[in-house]
């Protein structure tokens, strides 16, 4: 399998850029149209903290790649199949209850690994996490407290959190799968290895599903492959959303 | 009769207050250097002011401006060549922030940030947010997220009266 560099923690460093641009870009589809004005407020600020946590680790890895690109390159002239990001930020919004149930997990895994990558070798690195592991926190915080009030709502909104989840769970096995990138970045000091974060994921989902009245579903043997370039159907479309001014006018400022 | 040129640390201080009077266009109260964000300010031997600042949340789209701000007031003291970059490192938080500062924000009508940085548990009681306005602790979050990425609407029970709190991170 090639990576998205051939330069190891550039190509780390994308693949987290890469799930945080895709889901970043995922709740800027929410301006204008979430449920109350000051859940809008609230989504495009968490959209534009997963966006500039992007252009900060996209940055680092392009210095480090040293092979000329810049993160506009990386966000708007990949295909497909060079985007490395997790299946789980590309799904579509749905209800809010999906759009809550997907970053309930995405938070409680990022807020541990962005903690872990507080002691990364890299002094650049460290301070991106740093400052992405104080924000996750409040990412992590404001899910979890809709999840519960979903979860512990109406049997309506009961009903829909717990489908979103059981949709969604398909999805975690992915996000604390160990591939050859991951361990040699983790055995170098540069990186984190996702699979020691499986036991902070799970505490923070039970303690909130518990509160919540909803259920944690079975583990499945799950679906993968974005990490290795390989998509649902849905990232396409989105990219050529995302994509489509710079496809368009290439270099295109304001 | 010609006049001796200022010695380099002299340069370098009169650059360093020109770039401390740029304000955060989001919270015009504050300087940058209020906020901890001017962070280095350097003169290089080619003469190019070197300005190091920290971004804060990832997400604040003011960098841009502060960054235009800092050139703007720079050239207007006389220093043409400038170079402002910004450092992952350290990493920015609100303790960064000074008392004076602090101060200003209230006075203002924003509640500053806790004290004990945002690391409170996931569940755990709000810190103490107290009314800008009443100085009341009787107050209550209406939604972690505000006017602008480093605000939150909080709402004061004693006078009713609703206000800004600058978040903790």
């Amino acid at each position: 399998m090639t990576h998205a560099s051939p330069n190891l923690p550039a190509a780390w460093l994308m693949r987290l850029g890469d799930n945080s641009l895709i889901l970043g870009h995922r709740m800027s589809e929410w301006v204008s149209c979430a449920p109350t004005l000051e859940e809008d407020i609230a989504l495009s600020n968490l959209g534009l903290d997963l966006i500039g946590q992007t252009r900060a680790l996209y940055t680092r890895a392009c210095e480090l790649e040293a092979a000329g690109r810049t993160e506009d390159m990386l966000a708007y002239r990949r295909p497909e199949e060079e985007f490395r990001n997790l299946l789980l930020v590309e799904q579509p919004n749905g209800n809010f209850a999906e759009t809550m149930a997907r970053h309930l997990i995405f938070s409680a895994y990022m807020l541990p690994l962005y903690e872990a990558l507080k002691g990364s070798s890299d002094a650049d690195v460290a301070g991106i996490a740093t400052r992405s592991a104080n924000e996750m926190a409040y990412h992590l915080r404001h899910s979890a407290e809709w999840m519960i009030r979903l979860g512990d709502g109406t049997g309506e909104s009961h009903a829909r959190a717990q489908e979103a989840l059981d949709d969604l769970w398909a999805y975690v096995p992915e996000l604390f799968e160990t591939d050859d990138l991951d361990r040699a970045v983790a055995a170098s000091g540069f990186g984190v290895d996702p699979a020691g974060l499986r036991g902070a994921f799970d505490a923070t989902i039970s303690e909130v599903l518990k509160r919540a009245t909803l259920k944690r579903p079975a583990d499945r043997h799950g679906i993968r492959g974005g990490r290795k370039g390989v998509h649902s159907e849905h990232l396409g479309h989105m990219l050529a959303t995302m994509q489509h001014l710079q496809r368009a006018y290439p270099d295109a400022v304001w | 009769m010609a006049v001796p040129a200022p010695a380099p640390d002299d340069a370098a201080s009169r650059a360093r207050a020109a770039a401390a009077r740029v304000t955060d266009p989001e919270v015009p109260v504050l300087t940058i250097a209020d906020l901890g964000i001017l962070h280095g300010v350097e003169i290089d031997e080619a003469g190019v002011v070197r300005v190091t600042i920290l971004p804060t949340y990832s997400g604040c789209p003011a960098m841009g401006v502060i960054a235009l701000g800092i050139e703007t007031e720079l050239a207007r003291d006389g220093f043409d060549k400038v170079a402002v970059r910004l450092s992952q490192t350290p990493a920015w938080s609100t303790a960064m922030m000074s008392d004076a500062a602090r101060e200003k924000l209230r006075a203002y009508g924003i509640s500053p940030p806790e004290r004990a940085s945002g690391k409170r548990a996931l569940f755990e009681a709000s810190a103490d947010v107290t009314c800008p306005r009443c100085g009341s602790a009787e107050t209550e979050r209406l939604s972690e997220f505000g006017s602008t990425a480093c605000k939150a609407l909080w709402r004061c029970r004693r006078c009713r009266e609703p206000f800004d709190h600058f978040k903790c991170v």
